[in-house]
């Protein structure tokens, strides 16, 4: 492996990006597209995992990483799949009402995990599927079945029935218990379930927008002003696809900023916190930050440096209320790169050079923790790799490179018929 | 026992005869809680003649089973946590920490005592308040019956306060369950408890048991601990519960209780999922229920509702003009505090044709956890939901040097203000004297004191109240525009 900090800032994202990719080489079915939610045995598909994988082949292939043929026949598999799979109430079916369960069964695609049929999880999928039927729009049968394929995919899901009555859309629903009696509140990663619901040609949610940004907080934190939330994928996801520079909706509109520059404002936040370090965590510093959903320790206290410190496994992590147990989430830092790059890609060189341990074959993991450490090693590094993690970091890296994805959704009528509902304006819109 | 009879002594004398009713009374008053003795003691002192009924103890809740022992206990409990974490200080931790719950219990029922000594019967009475003990019930519109006496009256208040909520739960009944009525005559500690509830009650009393070595857990059915308050200060609750130690369910359904043996064994479901804890106690803390019930306030033309209370308008005059309602029996929101802020509304309203308003007072609450979640005003989501723009304007207890060096920087001080402007709308603050340090603000949002004012306010340093200078320095700096500073950099020019 070539020394990541020999490369030019292009080359190393080049080399970040294209190894993120390979995850979806690597952990998918080629007979149904599912792709695995994370690199160990037995991992079952997540299905915001093939939104994000979908949404990568077209950079695959304008990269020159992979044939259009060879995207075409894995784009196609996997929306025949979707489309054909179970819908009904059956515990055991892919999906109901147009929606999919956040986990399936590799092989099956049969729901797994007792997993709730998740909005969110779908909203990213369908994001990679519509994606998908924006880049591949040549003439031949395969495309123009894709196409086809993608829109009634879309088209199908009954987002007023996912508002159980309520003027804000449920978080997810499963047959045993019906809705989960819990909803989205405060600014989170949801804007792209939104901006989704309300461009829908058949099922649109009109109201539920105002009341949904009714939960915003308007913070000053750390002297900057920003729409709070605190794990930075809540900052990145709807971006991956959605390009929101100089579109405010009202709420942003009225406080001068749109929701890019908001992103912006969150990345420098979380860097300000790992300066000040209120928990004394180590490693952390300013070209080392970045507290996001993530892989941690596993649950468990340990007495270190006279200090009873608690640890956990997989969950968000955000700033400044924590949780944070000293982990930091490198795929996340370098997901900022389209927000703050001259923050995002010294923190990542700084990534290379003071913990190489981290990277393997150019890919970085979902997280580290230098004040975990065990058996002499310096840092504990998570194993393996998640999907979301490498998702992110290809999209955001070509969203920085070239705007590709923000380009290709900007030409989907949904996601423009949805931000117009939302009241955003300005910008490509 | 001496503790409980000195007690007793001075909030319900056994040897207590009522007085003979004279005349009429300018204000009567049932219950000789918190608003009922506060209202007696303040409308004597301005000469009127006062009537104050009490059926049990002076005090109330709050006194009796709720506030003052709580926090009695909870001081301890702090105390031990702190002896377990003394390394995080510097200092050595003891060797052999032992949990004497007796003394702990015993020096409750001691500040009890002492404190007994300021609201006694006794004490009262001499100011001229006519005590009865026995049960009030209306006879009319304007009169009231105890133990055969009827008192007459031109306004009287009703502050007959509220009890537990009790919980529907198949079983439970049959186990039998702690309330804040009982938990406080607990003898030993419980080896294992859990806590049905996720308000200001379960949150303390979980957190204060298990510092007492209480194996907990807490369990409600919502998503987040505090109902309504801000969700970060939710969240820095449940993450310093968990590091307690507490065993946490939220979004969990209690729905069955058994016993076996000397243990209870409760089931619970969260979603579709079923699990069974097994406890040796459990504490309910659901909620209050209004004491409405017995005092013929039909008779008198009050409405009320069972689970609501008293209904009242913004003058806490009830449904008969002459009679007013305060604290729990009509209040959503059962704090003591609450109950003490009615109390001069109430004269004035009631006695001196004042035309006070409830909704004009700015009154703050406390969940006295560790650390304790402080507010006062509207939280973000009530100021938009009346169409108020809302600015924040936050500062982490990490950032304040005293909080640093007392090892209390777990926390934050969020002030809401109208945007564009410093109006204080709301405030929470979560941190370790979060109840002290909101009275600034309460004194800012009452006297009409704006952010920027607070700026001016000079603080001693180091104290953990800088955090509001900070928050309100931060608002100055919002203020320094680019237009602002190019005029300052034009006059320091000349």
């Amino acid at each position: 492996m070539t020394n990541l900090l020999t490369l030019s800032d292009d080359d190393l994202l080049d080399s970040l990006q294209r190894a993120a990719f390979g995850y979806f080489l690597s952990q998918s079915n080629p007979a149904n597209g599912l792709v695995a939610d994370r690199s160990v045995t037995g991992s079952p598909c997540s299905i915001a995992v093939v939104g994000f994988a979908l949404s990568s082949y077209p950079v695959a292939v304008e990269r020159g990483w992979m044939t259009r043929a060879e995207a075409v026949d894995r784009t196609l598999a996997t929306l025949r799949f979707f489309s054909n799979s179970p819908q009904s109430e059956g515990p055991d079916a892919t999906g109901y009402k147009g929606f999919y369960y956040h986990f399936l069964d590799m092989q099956s695609g049969r729901r797994v995990w007792h997993s709730e049929l998740s909005l969110i999880d779908t909203a990213l999928l369908l994001a990679g599927i519509l994606t998908a039927g924006a880049y591949f729009t040549e003439n031949t049968q395969s495309e123009t079945e894709l196409r086809q394929l993608a829109d009634a995919l879309y088209c199908r899901v009954d987002w007023r029935w996912a508002q159980n009555g309520k003027a804000t859309l449920s978080q997810g629903w499963k047959p045993e218990c019906g809705f989960l009696h819990y909803g989205w509140e405060g600014y989170n990663e949801a804007i792209i379930l939104y901006v989704l619901a309300m461009g829908s040609p058949t099922y649109p949610i009109p109201n539920s927008y105002q009341a949904w940004t009714a939960t915003y907080q308007w913070e000053n934190l750390y002297g900057h002003d920003f729409l709070y939330a605190g794990p930075l994928f809540i900052h990145q996801f709807s971006h991956a696809w959605i390009d929101f520079r100089n579109n405010p909706d009202r709420f942003m509109r009225e406080r001068g900023i749109d929701y890019f520059a908001n992103s912006r404002q969150a990345v420098y936040i979380q860097r300000e916190y790992a300066l000040r370090n209120p928990h004394d965590f180590r490693g952390y510093g300013e070209n080392s930050w970045g507290l996001s959903a993530g892989d941690g320790p596993s649950p468990q206290r340990i007495r270190i440096d006279g200090r009873d410190r608690r640890f956990f496994g997989y969950t968000a992590r955000g700033v400044p209320y924590g949780p944070d147990d000293g982990t930091i989430a490198p795929s996340a830092t370098l997901a900022s790169i389209v927000f703050a790059p001259e923050i995002a890609l010294a923190a990542t060189r700084h990534f290379c050079e003071h913990y190489p341990e981290i990277v393997s074959e150019y890919r970085l993991p979902s997280g580290f923790n230098p004040t975990f450490t065990r058996n002499g090693s310096r840092c504990w590094v998570s194993e393996g790799y998640f999907g979301l993690d490498q998702g992110i970091v290809v999209l955001m890296i070509e969203n920085y490179r070239s705007q590709l994805i923000w380009k290709l959704m900007s030409q989907c009528p949904y996601i423009g018929a949805g931000l117009r509902n939302a009241d955003c304006r300005g910008g490509w819109l | 026992m001496r503790q409980e009879q000195r007690e007793l002594q001075n909030v319900h004398p056994p040897d207590w005869r009522n007085p003979e009713p004279i005349g009429r009374y300018n204000m009567v008053i049932i219950g000789a809680g918190p608003a009922g003795m506060l209202t007696a003691m303040t409308a004597a002192r301005m000469g009127a003649k006062v009537a104050l009924i009490e059926r049990n103890r002076f005090g109330g809740v709050w006194f009796n089973v709720g506030c003052i022992s709580s926090k009695a206990i909870i001081r301890t409990s702090r105390l031990y946590a702190e002896m377990r974490n003394a390394e995080t200080l510097g200092a050595q931790v003891p060797t052999d920490i032992r949990v004497a719950f007796p003394a702990v219990m015993e020096r409750m029922r001691r500040v009890r005592a002492r404190i007994s000594r300021r609201f006694s019967a006794q004490r009262l009475s001499s100011m001229g308040v006519d005590v009865y003990f026995g049960a009030a019930r209306f006879a009319g519109p304007d009169v009231i019956e105890v133990e055969g006496k009827r008192l007459r009256f031109k306004r009287a208040l009703v502050a007959s306060g509220a009890r537990p909520k009790l919980p529907s739960i198949p079983g439970i009944a049959a186990a039998g369950y702690l309330t804040n009525e009982n938990v406080f005559d607990l003898a030993e500690c419980p080896r294992r408890l859990l806590v049905l509830g996720g308000g200001p009650l379960a949150c303390e009393l979980a957190q204060a048991f298990c510092r007492l070595g209480s194996q907990v857990s807490i369990v409600q059915n919502d998503p987040m601990f505090l109902g309504n308050e801000e969700r970060d200060a939710a969240q820095i609750l449940a993450d310093a519960l968990a590091r307690d130690g507490i065993d946490i369910h939220l979004n969990t359904d209690t729905i069955n209780v058994r016993t076996e043996g000397n243990q209870k064994v409760v089931d619970l479901v969260r979603d579709d999922c079923k699990s069974t804890l097994t406890v040796d106690e459990i504490g309910v803390g659901i909620g209050r229920v209004p004491n409405v019930e017995g005092m013929n306030l039909e008779a008198a033309g009050v409405q009320y509702d069972k689970e609501a209370g008293i209904l009242t308008n913004d003058y806490l005059q009830t449904s008969n003009p002459r009679i007013y309602a305060a604290g729990d029996v009509c209040s959503e929101k059962k704090f003591p505090h609450l109950e003490a802020a009615a109390v001069d509304l109430v004269v004035r309203n009631a006695l001196f044709w004042g035309r006070e308003r409830l909704s004009a007072l700015a009154i703050p609450w406390c969940t006295y956890t560790d650390p304790e979640i402080a507010h006062v005003g509207l939280y973000v989501t009530e100021a938009r939901a009346k169409g108020i723009p809302v600015k924040t304007f936050t500062v982490m207890m990490h950032d304040v040097d005293r909080a640093i060096t007392d090892g209390e920087d777990e926390g934050f001080v969020k002030i809401h203000v109208k945007e564009g402007t410093d109006k204080i709308l709301g405030a929470t603050v979560a941190a370790s004297h979060a109840g002290e340090m909101i009275s600034e603000i309460s004194l800012a949002m009452n006297a009409g004191i704006g952010l920027s004012a607070l700026a001016r306010v000079n603080h001693p340093y180091p104290t953990q109240a800088q955090a509001i200078k900070m928050a309100a320095d931060a608002y100055l700096a919002t203020r320094h525009t680019p237009t602002r500073k190019w005029l300052h950099k034009q006059w320091l020019s000349h």
